[in-house]
């Protein structure tokens, strides 16, 4: 059977993905751009068989959320900016406590309220922990509806592997903008099977989940065991590479203006310009390794983004030793346009 | 020949025999016996799963021989929530202290309890945050010297101490509710049958059920424990009245 094609919005391809991922139960909060997610799974979840909670805050949603993986069950839960930082709490424990769930962030203007619209200021956030101590999340940046309704299947597959929150992190252009999208049979999984969720211990000794370690030595095993499991993550690092291959410059952005600055790169090609992209789909772990194999080439580099510059960090970090990177950032606050882009390309690549 | 002999004080099974980290003369161990009394009683050890909270009574799953989460502070009523909401044929509950459930988790217990979540709640009031060392919690009693009011709780200041079990009461998706103590054999008894009650208020589905302990804290009320037992009869009691607030388990209307 073909699949089915549906045309939706980009939040509703999220809750979609979830959906056919077998996501059991989801902790809401509204606040907007995000609002279609909680809105699509308040009625289709129920009609699932799941379970849909709007919470009190996003304080609370994240904390159901700890609750409901403690039980080994997906779930999962979205917001925007100002709500993730008040995630943070519950997916520092979670990471600490090694819980598996899917987080969505549909990042609008910061900081502050900042407005509704698209932005990427929440890079730093996502990428380094986000909340207290030294932990990572798993970081997915879809572009495009389809990508974001096959990762956030995607995500609840790499909850389970590594036992750790995955991050979806979209925004306001995602997350508004319409495509059709092919989706995959829904499936019920079965993922309890690990021997480490809640159930009662009947038959077993009781389990106990927790990210408090206060013997000699224990908090210091808890960190490096973090560590080692961050460090075998790295094995899903996911890139696109777009005309990279003989180009003098690569551009590298991600998500909506990834998207964006693939149409620029387009558009700079059909005019002879040797320009090409690389978009991080993984933002945690970073494709560091893509990076520095094409600055070994001698490629020049230009890092766009939809903020001050953040991402911009990393890949100067992944090339150090073999080149550096300019830095384009549309403000928070403005929409931009292929066109756009196309001049502080230009400018990158004349050097 | 000795007589045989008679076993008058029998451990419940699910509590775990190990030494105890708590003060002595705090009340922790006998609300964490009651609470395994009626788990045993009610045959639940094997399908129950605890949410601990923040403060003392984070060790609560080193006593409770049951599998348990540990939740951030004052969050325990959401963790419980998305637990029983994934796993709605469990049983589960939260034990709370009162710098944990009436000051910065006050939305997580009031929304968890208007929802009528299928959870039960075991609060313990000792009138002071225990673990940190002894500061202001919302329930101090008006001129009681804390770390953090050391000349006194000024009702001016810092207001009254708040009153959770009346509060909760007034919720709608709450079933049974209850303030009690463990200062005396009588009360401990009566505590006990709250903590029953709530917890077959849970087992029937029928909403959600909140037992308020008045409880000691010798270490940082600086008092002896019999002292601090005192003052739950003397200066406690009077201001937080023990009883029964609702009981809808019968299907009608409060008390």
């Amino acid at each position: 059977m073909a699949p089915e094609r549906v045309f939706i919005k980009g939040n509703e391809a999220i809750a979609q993905g979830a959906l056919d991922a077998g996501c059991r139960c989801f902790f809401g909060y509204p606040i907007t751009p995000q609002n279609d997610i909680p809105e699509f799974l308040s009625k289709a979840l129920p009609e699932a068989g799941g379970e849909f909670v709007q919470a009190e805050s996003e304080v609370a949603a994240a904390n159901m959320l700890l609750g409901a993986a403690a039980t080994g069950v997906r779930c999962m839960t979205s917001s925007s900016s100002p709500g993730m930082s008040l995630k943070q709490e519950a997916i520092s424990y979670m990471a600490g406590s090694e819980l598996p769930a899917v987080v969505v962030n549909m990042n609008r203007g910061g900081p502050g309220l900042g407005d509704i619209g698209p932005a990427q200021g929440d890079y730093y956030q996502s990428t380094r922990g986000g909340g207290h101590g030294d932990y990572r999340l798993l970081v997915l940046a879809p572009a495009t509806c389809q990508e974001a309704y096959d990762l956030v299947i995607e995500a609840f597959a790499l909850a389970f592997r590594y036992r750790n929150p995955v991050l979806i992190l979209g925004d306001a252009i995602l997350g508004q903008m319409k495509e059709p999208i092919a989706r995959r049979e829904s499936v019920t999984y079965d993922d309890a099977s690990g021997g480490w969720h809640l159930d009662g211990n009947a038959g077993r000794d009781k389990r106990l989940i927790k990210s408090l370690f206060l013997d000699e030595g224990a908090l210091a095993g808890q960190n490096r065991h973090l560590m080692a499991k961050y460090a075998a993550m790295r094995a899903e690092t996911r890139w696109e590479a777009f005309q990279t291959e003989d180009a003098e410059l690569v551009v590298c952005a991600y998500g909506s203006i990834g998207r964006i600055a693939k149409s620029t790169v387009r558009k700079l090609r059909a005019r002879g310009l040797k320009v090409g992209l690389l978009r991080p789909i993984t933002l945690y772990p970073f494709p560091d390794a893509p990076l520095l194999a094409l600055a070994g080439q001698g490629k020049r580099f230009l890092t766009i983004e939809h903020n001050c510059g953040q991402m911009v960090d990393d890949v100067r970090l992944a090339i150090r030793t073999k080149a550096d990177s300019d830095f384009f950032g549309v403000m928070p606050g403005e929409l931009p346009n292929p066109d756009d882009l196309e001049g502080p390309i230009l400018k990158s690549l004349e050097g | 020949m000795q007589a045989a002999e008679k076993l008058v004080f029998k451990t419940p099974d699910v509590i775990i025999d190990r030494p105890t980290h708590y003060c002595p003369g705090c009340q922790h161990g006998t609300a964490h016996r009651i609470v395994g009394e009626v788990i045993d009683e009610l045959g639940l050890a094997d399908k129950t799963i605890a949410v601990a909270s923040i403060g003392c009574s984070v060790f609560l799953y080193n006593y409770l021989n049951v599998d348990a989460v540990e939740a951030p502070h004052g969050r325990a009523p959401a963790v419980a929530t998305g637990v029983k909401r994934a796993r709605p044929d469990r049983t589960v509950f939260t034990y709370q202290g009162d710098g944990d459930l009436a000051s910065i988790g006050m939305a997580e217990i009031m929304h968890a309890a208007n929802r009528g979540e299928r959870i039960t709640v075991i609060f313990v009031n000792n009138t002071v945050y225990g673990m940190t060392g002894g500061q202001m919690a919302p329930t101090t009693m008006i001129g009681q010297a804390t770390t953090t009011c050391p000349g006194g709780r000024c009702a001016e200041r810092e207001g009254l101490p708040i009153k959770m079990a009346e509060i909760i009461g007034m919720l709608g998706g709450v079933v049974f509710c209850e303030r009690v103590a463990v200062n005396s054999v009588k009360n401990i008894a009566r505590a006990k049958k709250a903590v029953r009650k709530a917890f077959e208020c849970q087992e029937q589905g029928l909403g959600f059920s909140f037992v308020e302990f008045l409880a000691t804290c010798p270490t940082n009320w600086k008092m002896s424990p019999v002292d601090a037992n005192k003052r739950i009869a003397e200066e406690l009691i009077p201001y937080f009245p023990l009883g029964n607030i609702v009981d809808r388990t019968g299907g009608g209307e409060d008390k």
